[in-house]
């Protein structure tokens, strides 16, 4: 099985351990076998070590090292943030975060708006069974 | 003994730092009005002759000295502070009670009493919480808050809560052996009207919120996969 997600300059990734947890950042340079140069619009250009970091499908086109500017013009362009949000992996991460924040009261709520479902699932299947029965 | 000024006397002499003052010695005495007493009274600081002393008791000696010196415990002059009240607790918030006969149940917060207990109330038509004191460290606060702005709890203290002071009564030897017929303590009418002035207001505003009077009716209870480090209340 070849690989798919390459490392490269320009590739976006999900950092996975430390302190930029969950954050989207690009690959800027290679520094060595083991480290990146990583930039994000909202983080300080820093090392990473790749271990720390998940490749995702998303590239952007970018030279060597890019200034700030030009590297969140190129973001803006390729639509990184939608194409995340609309990637089903990002929509998982999204639900993750949203249930991680649930109040007492919501997950309350969630518990009866379950039920409620159910029961409504239930109904259609007793008609259904009842109809291929009969 | 000189008598003693209601108020402290404020100083006129501000500190530049520690230890020093602004005005020197002569300036104090002017800035006193030391000369203007003086003057009041021909020249000369006026003395008032020391109060005559009460006749001093005979000090006899003790009938009895212990036969070891007793060691007196050293003076303590502490005073508690008012319990500090968490930030997330606010008049309003649904608190859910950790331990008690009430373990589990979700309840509104009205007030902090001077003992530093939280008082709290149910509604007690919604989960037959009463109105109740309780302790803050047996209690975690949700965000939910509830709408207390109709709620008048001036009159409630620490005292409302006291136990009735029980009359000992002298029992005679044959009604020792007799079967312990105590009363079965009733709630006094005056505390059921003020559970149902405070509860009014309150349960209106609870029913105004959707799925809120059932949130409060029902226990908290920890499920599998719930961890409770991670989750937010």
């Amino acid at each position: 099985m070849p690989f798919k997600r390459y490392v490269e300059i320009g590739r976006v990734a999900l950092v996975n351990y430390g302190k930029d947890y969950g954050k989207l950042v690009v690959i800027v340079d290679v520094i060595d076998q083991n480290r990146a140069l990583v930039d994000a619009p909202d983080m300080v250009r820093g090392q990473m070590n790749f271990k720390r970091l998940t490749l995702t499908d998303i590239t952007i086109d970018i030279p060597r090292v890019p200034k700030k500017k030009t590297l969140i013009e190129a973001m803006e362009k390729a639509d990184v943030k939608t194409k995340w949000e609309n990637s089903s992996w990002g929509r998982k991460l999204i639900v993750q975060k949203r249930r991680a924040s649930l109040n007492d009261f919501d997950r309350f709520k969630l518990m009866l708006a379950k039920i409620k479902r159910a029961g409504v699932v239930r109904q259609e299947l007793a008609k259904l069974k009842k109809e291929n029965s009969s | 003994m000189a008598a003693k000024r209601k108020t402290p006397v404020k100083t006129r002499n501000p500190d530049l730092i520690r230890g020093v003052g602004k005005y020197s010695r002569s300036k104090m005495y002017h800035k006193r009005g030391l000369w203007a007493i003086k003057a009041k009274n021909g020249g000369v600081f006026p003395r008032h002759d020391p109060m005559p002393k009460a006749p001093a008791a005979d000090d006899k000696p003790p009938k009895f000295y212990p036969a070891e010196d007793v060691k007196k415990p050293l003076l303590n002059k502490r005073k508690p502070k008012p319990t500090k009240l968490r930030a997330s607790i606010t008049p309003g918030t649904v608190l859910i009670l950790l331990a008690g006969r009430f373990m589990g149940k979700r309840v509104v917060f009205l007030k902090q009493l001077t003992s530093g207990l939280l008082l709290v109330t149910g509604p007690f038509k919604i989960n037959g919480v009463p109105l109740r004191r309780v302790n803050q460290s047996y209690v975690i606060a949700t965000s939910t808050k509830v709408d207390i702005s109709g709620v008048n709890v001036e009159k409630f203290d620490d005292k409302y809560f006291a136990k009735e002071v029980q009359k000992k009564k002298k029992k005679s030897e044959g009604e020792f052996f007799e079967a312990e017929k105590e009363d079965k303590k009733k709630l006094p009418e005056g505390k059921k009207e003020d559970q149902k002035a405070v509860d009014a207001t309150l349960i209106k505003s609870i029913e105004g919120v959707p799925e809120l009077k059932a949130y409060l009716a029902a226990r908290f209870s920890l499920k599998s996969g719930m961890k409770p480090h991670e989750l937010a209340f």
